[in-house]
């Protein structure tokens, strides 16, 4: 079998002493689409943070691309670059237009050529339709097109790994679409991806499998056809009914 | 009317040594706010990092010069430092420097105020494409910070400028030393000399803060707008 691209392994995380994680086992596999599903408060978002180094965690292990992760300032930063974060809120910065946001981490982070960079900025821009806004700034955008340019600068750095928090939450319903098209393609293109949504249909549409979380507890991992089909757990079922879609 | 007391302004070389010692103030005030903002931006932008010793060591020397007065320092430093520790520096040089450190100390709290307040988020953002610490302050929270800091920078500017009239108490040549050795050489003729040289220096402190006042105003209200 071939070395997975992540694996959490006991993972422990609290706030002072509140215990946010709870042994979490989680693995992922290279091209594989996980979805991170949950109630709101389970701790989707901190485990995803704590997977490119945002949160510390004080017990447990990552091992990305068979090597474990030691955790400092330096390391992350190195392996930041092969894990691209996509936030609910964009966090474009607005005092760069849009090439320079996506340049910034070529250029800066990675000592890219101009020329080279820019190039596959234009490229990935045209794949998400905003080509012609590439020297606009981020206050003369809509929500959707901030967060499709926020998922291409991501993508300008080249990582091998993904992660996508509630990408779709805050954006009117019309601006949905044009954004879950985006992480669709990235899926056919075999990108790894872990993906946390309120979209049922399209966490089953993409899942190659399903993390379901709760209180900070990984309940199911379990491929995504099943878990809504079939769900293993009662707290899973009743999640699922909840969302009514 | 023999004397009309104007003329004590432009008798001799009167106006041209008042608008000398103008200029010296405003070497002092220039030279002290460039290096002192520089410095401040950067003791600003370490008091953001969290490591609580540098922290402590920066906020007490913020907490030194802005609680001692300007002139305890300007005599600090022109009378006690070159006795007890052999430093020899003109009385500009002290000047600049003590105004500079100032500066720093002020600036350092601007800067400060002003990168807290970016959003986390945008932190993050830089962070989650890989910058590292300096590159983060240098490409995303720096240039966010510096419109919320340039209205209360212009207003440190106009500070520095009006306290260049203490200058004269470790006999700096500036606007006001002059002013006084006017009045002084020119009391028998012109007796109410004070009230013109007095009143030019008004007006030129005038004409050299108010701009600055009247603009920092103007982007304070439109940050208002925006905000
Ligand atoms: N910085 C923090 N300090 C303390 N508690 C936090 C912090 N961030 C999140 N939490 C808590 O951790 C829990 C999980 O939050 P979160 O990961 O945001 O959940 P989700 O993304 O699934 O909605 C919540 O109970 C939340 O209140
Ligand atoms: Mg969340």
């Amino acid at each position: 079998m071939a070395t997975p691209l992540l694996q959490v392994e006991h993972l422990e995380k609290s706030y002072g002493d509140v215990h946010i994680l709870h042994d979490i086992d989680l693995t992922i596999d290279t091209g594989s689409v996980t979805v991170l599903l949950g109630p709101s408060g389970s701790g989707k978002s901190t485990l995803i943070r704590c997977l490119n180094g945002l949160e510390d965690f004080q017990s447990g292990q990552l091992v990305f691309s068979g090597q474990p992760v030691v955790p400092s300032p330096k390391v992350w930063q190195q392996l930041r670059q092969k894990i691209g974060m996509v936030f609910q809120s964009y966090d474009l910065f607005p005092n760069l237009t849009v090439l320079d946001n996506i340049l910034l981490g070529p250029l800066k982070v990675q000592h890219r050529a101009k020329a080279e960079a820019t190039a596959q900025a234009i490229k990935l821009l045209k794949e998400v339709g905003l080509a012609e806004y590439q020297d606009a700034y981020p206050r003369q955008l809509s929500g959707g097109q901030k967060q499709r340019i926020a998922i291409v600068r991501a993508l300008a750095l080249n990582p091998e790994f993904m992660l996508f928090d509630e990408v779709t939450a805050s954006l009117d319903p019309e601006m949905v679409r044009g954004v879950l098209e985006v992480l669709r393609n990235l899926a056919q293109q075999k990108m790894t991806m872990l993906v946390v949504t309120h979209e049922m249909n399209f966490a089953r549409e993409i899942a190659d499998q399903v993390v379901f979380l709760e209180n900070g507890r990984i309940l199911e991992q379990t491929p995504g056809q099943q878990f809504f089909t079939n769900p293993q757990t009662e707290r899973a079922q009743i999640f699922l009914n909840s969302m009514d879609f | 009317m023999a004397h009309s007391g104007i003329n004590v302004l432009f008798a001799g070389q009167n106006f041209s040594r008042l608008l000398g010692g103008l200029w010296i103030s405003a070497k002092i005030s220039i030279v002290a706010l460039v290096i002192g903002i520089l410095l401040g931006v950067l003791l600003g932008a370490l008091r953001t990092v969290k490591n609580p010793l540098l922290r402590t060591i920066l906020r007490l020397y913020l907490e030194f010069f802005r609680i001692v007065p300007t002139v305890v320092l300007l005599f600090l430093f022109y009378y006690i430092l070159p006795k007890n520790f052999n430093v020899n520096l003109n009385a500009q040089a002290v000047a600049m420097l003590v105004f500079a450190l100032w500066v720093a100390a002020e600036m350092s709290d601007i800067v400060r105020g002003a990168l807290i307040s970016v959003p986390q988020h945008q932190k993050e953002a830089g962070l989650a494409i890989g910058l590292n610490g300096p590159q983060l302050y240098r490409y995303v929270l720096l240039p966010q910070a510096v419109g919320l800091m340039i209205p209360a920078t212009i207003n440190l500017m106009t500070r520095v400028i009006k306290t260049t009239s203490l200058l004269l108490l470790i006999s700096v040549m500036d606007v006001v030393n002059i002013g006084q050795q006017i009045i002084e050489a020119n009391r028998q003729q012109y007796p109410d000399g004070a009230f013109w040289i007095y009143g030019l220096i008004f007006i030129l402190y005038f004409l050299l803060c108010y701009p600055l006042s009247a603009w920092a105003r103007r982007l304070e209200q439109r940050q208002n707008n925006n905000a």
